[in-house]
C-alpha cells in the first residue's frame, strides 16, 4: 500500500526514513520530534522532501530522480491534523463540506452517512469554536473523509484530549476503519491507539527506520492497554 | 454641512468620487501584491517593498510632477492612452490616478498585513482537501483577513479623499474636474474673504478623516487574531 523513502533535512534534524508496507492500516509510532509528522505530512504534499520516492496504493505521489511531485491539492488524502485546523468562519456543515465543493466531487461517501457514522447531526450548525475537543476532532475526521480520500492519513488524532473523549473518537476511528475501505496511515506516540487502530507499525527513532512489525508483536511489546 | 455652496458641494462630491474610483481600482493590484508579499518569497521582494513605500516617502509634488512625465502629451502611457483616445491629463480620471498612486502603498501594507494574521496551516489544510489556490483566497484568507483588508480600504479612501500634492500638480486646479476638497481650500485660502468657506470645508474634511479613523480603529480593535479549532 506504501513504499516511502525520503530524505529531508532542517537545520539540525534529518529525516532519512524507507520502508515498505502492505498494511490497509499503517502507524507510524515514536517519539516526539522522531520524524512521524514530517513523513505523514510528505506523503499529504505539505513537506517536500529533499529526495526520495513515495508510492500509496501504487500511485507515484513523489519521486525525485523521474521529476514527480504531484501538488498537495491533487493528491486526494484526507489528513487529519493534530491541530484540527477546522475553518473558524465556516459552520461545521461547511467544514465538512469544503472539500466536496472545491472538487465538485459526489462520488465517495455521503454526506448523511459521514455525519451519522460520526454523530455529527447535532454539530452542523455550530461554529468550531463552540465545539468541544473530542467533538472538533470528528468533525475534523469527518472533513477528511467527505473530500472523497483515496487514504486517511491521521496525525495524532487523540492527542490533547481528554480520557472519555479519546475513547469515543477512537470508537469512532474503529468503525470507519470496519466499515469503509480506506487505507489509513496513522502517526502516534501512544501504544494504545496504535495497537487499537493500526495492523502494522514503524516505529521511528530520531529520523530513521528502527523497525517495521506486526501490530500483536507492537501490542506485545509496548501497548499497555 | 448644509451651508455649502453649490461649489463646495461640487468639490466635495468630486473628491468623493475620485477617492472611491481610485480606491476601486487600486485594490485588486494592491489585493495581488498584499499576498504576493506575503505569501511569496521571491527574488527582488524587498527592492519591490522599498518601492513601493516610494509615493509615503517622495514629497508628492515628485509624484505629480512624475506622473505628468508618463501621463502626458510625450509620456509613454500618455501617448499609449491617446491611440485609444483617452487622456486623463486635467481630468478627474487623472485625479483618480494620482489619488490610487498615493493610496496604494497604504493599501497594499494593510492588505499584506491582513494576510500575514491569517493562519497558515488553515491554508494548508484546504489545500489538501481540494481547493486550489484561488479557492483558498476566496474561501479562506480573504475572509480571515477582511476586516483588515476593509481597514486598509478605509485607510486608501482616506488618503485618497485628501490628496492634494500629486494632484495639483498632476492634473492642476480645473473646477467640475480636479478641484477636489483639499484644492478647494487651497484655493480659497489664497482668496481675499475665503475664510468663512475655508472653516466649512476644513470641518468637512475633519469629519472625513475623523470617520475614517475611528472606522479603521474599530475594525482593526476587532480583528481578533484568527483562532485554530480547541484541541482539547
Amino acid at each position: 500500500m506504501l513504499e516511502f523513502d525520503v530524505q529531508w533535512t532542517r537545520q539540525d534534524f534529518e529525516l532519512a526514513l524507507k520502508f515498505r508496507s502492505e498494511a490497509r492500516a499503517l502507524a507510524l509510532f515514536g517519539p516526539s520530534g522522531c520524524g512521524k509528522t514530517t513523513s505523514l505530512l510528505a506523503i499529504a504534499g505539505l513537506r517536500r522532501p529533499q529526495a526520495g520516492r513515495i508510492v500509496l496504493d501504487g500511485r507515484v505521489l513523489f519521486d525525485s530522480t523521474a521529476g514527480v511531485d504531484v501538488p498537495a491539492v491533487a493528491r486526494h488524502l484526507g489528513v487529519v491534523f493534530q491541530d484540527g485546523r477546522l475553518f473558524p468562519h465556516l459552520s461545521v456543515r461547511d467544514n465538512l463540506l469544503y472539500g466536496r465543493r472545491a472538487q465538485n466531487a459526489a462520488h465517495g461517501i455521503a454526506f448523511d452517512t459521514a455525519v451519522q457514522l460520526l454523530e455529527l447531526d447535532k454539530l452542523l450548525a455550530r461554529r468550531p469554536q463552540h465545539l468541544s475537543g473530542g467533538e472538533a476532532r470528528r468533525v475534523a475526521i469527518g472533513r477528511a473523509l467527505l473530500c472523497d480520500p483515496v487514504a486517511l492519513l491521521l496525525d495524532e488524532p487523540l492527542t490533547g484530549l481528554h480520557r472519555e473523549a479519546r475513547a469515543q473518537v477512537l470508537d469512532y476511528l474503529r468503525r470507519l476503519r470496519g466499515e469503509l475501505d480506506l487505507p489509513i496511515v496513522l502517526v502516534s506516540h501512544q501504544p494504545d491507539e496504535v495497537a487499537a487502530l493500526a495492523k502494522e507499525v514503524v516505529r521511528l527513532d530520531d529520523g530513521r527506520l528502527a523497525e517495521q512489525l506486526d501490530v500483536s508483536a507492537f501490542a506485545a511489546r509496548y501497548a499497555t492497554a | 454641512m448644509a451651508g455649502l455652496t453649490p461649489a463646495e458641494w461640487d468639490a466635495l462630491g468630486l473628491a468623493l468620487r475620485i477617492a472611491s474610483v481610485a480606491v476601486i481600482v487600486a485594490l485588486p493590484f494592491a489585493l495581488a501584491l498584499g499576498l504576493a508579499l506575503s505569501r511569496g518569497n521571491f527574488r527582488g521582494k524587498s527592492i519591490l517593498e522599498a518601492l513601493l513605500t516610494l509615493p509615503l516617502i517622495v514629497p508628492p509634488v515628485v509624484t505629480g510632477y512624475t506622473l505628468l512625465g508618463l501621463f502626458g502629451k510625450h509620456g509613454f502611457l500618455g501617448q499609449a492612452l491617446a491611440t485609444i483616445g483617452i487622456s486623463i491629463t486635467f481630468r478627474w480620471t487623472g485625479a483618480a490616478v494620482a489619488a490610487a498612486v498615493m493610496a496604494f502603498p497604504l493599501l497594499v501594507l494593510s492588505t499584506r498585513a491582513a494576510f500575514d494574521g491569517v493562519d497558515r496551516r488553515l491554508e494548508a489544510a484546504a489545500e489538501t482537501l481540494g481547493a486550489g489556490r484561488w479557492r483558498r483566497f476566496v474561501s479562506i484568507t480573504l475572509p480571515l483577513s477582511l476586516r483588515g483588508v476593509l481597514a486598509g480600504i478605509v485607510l486608501g479612501f482616506a488618503r485618497a479623499f485628501g490628496e492634494f500634492g500629486a494632484t495639483i500638480s498632476f492634473v492642476g486646479n480645473i473646477p467640475g474636474q480636479t478641484r477636489t476638497l483639499s484644492i478647494a481650500i487651497w484655493e480659497l485660502l489664497n482668496q481675499p474673504g475665503g475664510e468663512d468657506a475655508v472653516q466649512r470645508l476644513v470641518w468637512v474634511s475633519l469629519a472625513v478623516a475623523l470617520a475614517s479613523s475611528f472606522a479603521v480603529g474599530l475594525l482593526r480593535g476587532r480583528a481578533a487574531p484568527v483562532e485554530d479549532a480547541p484541541d482539547a
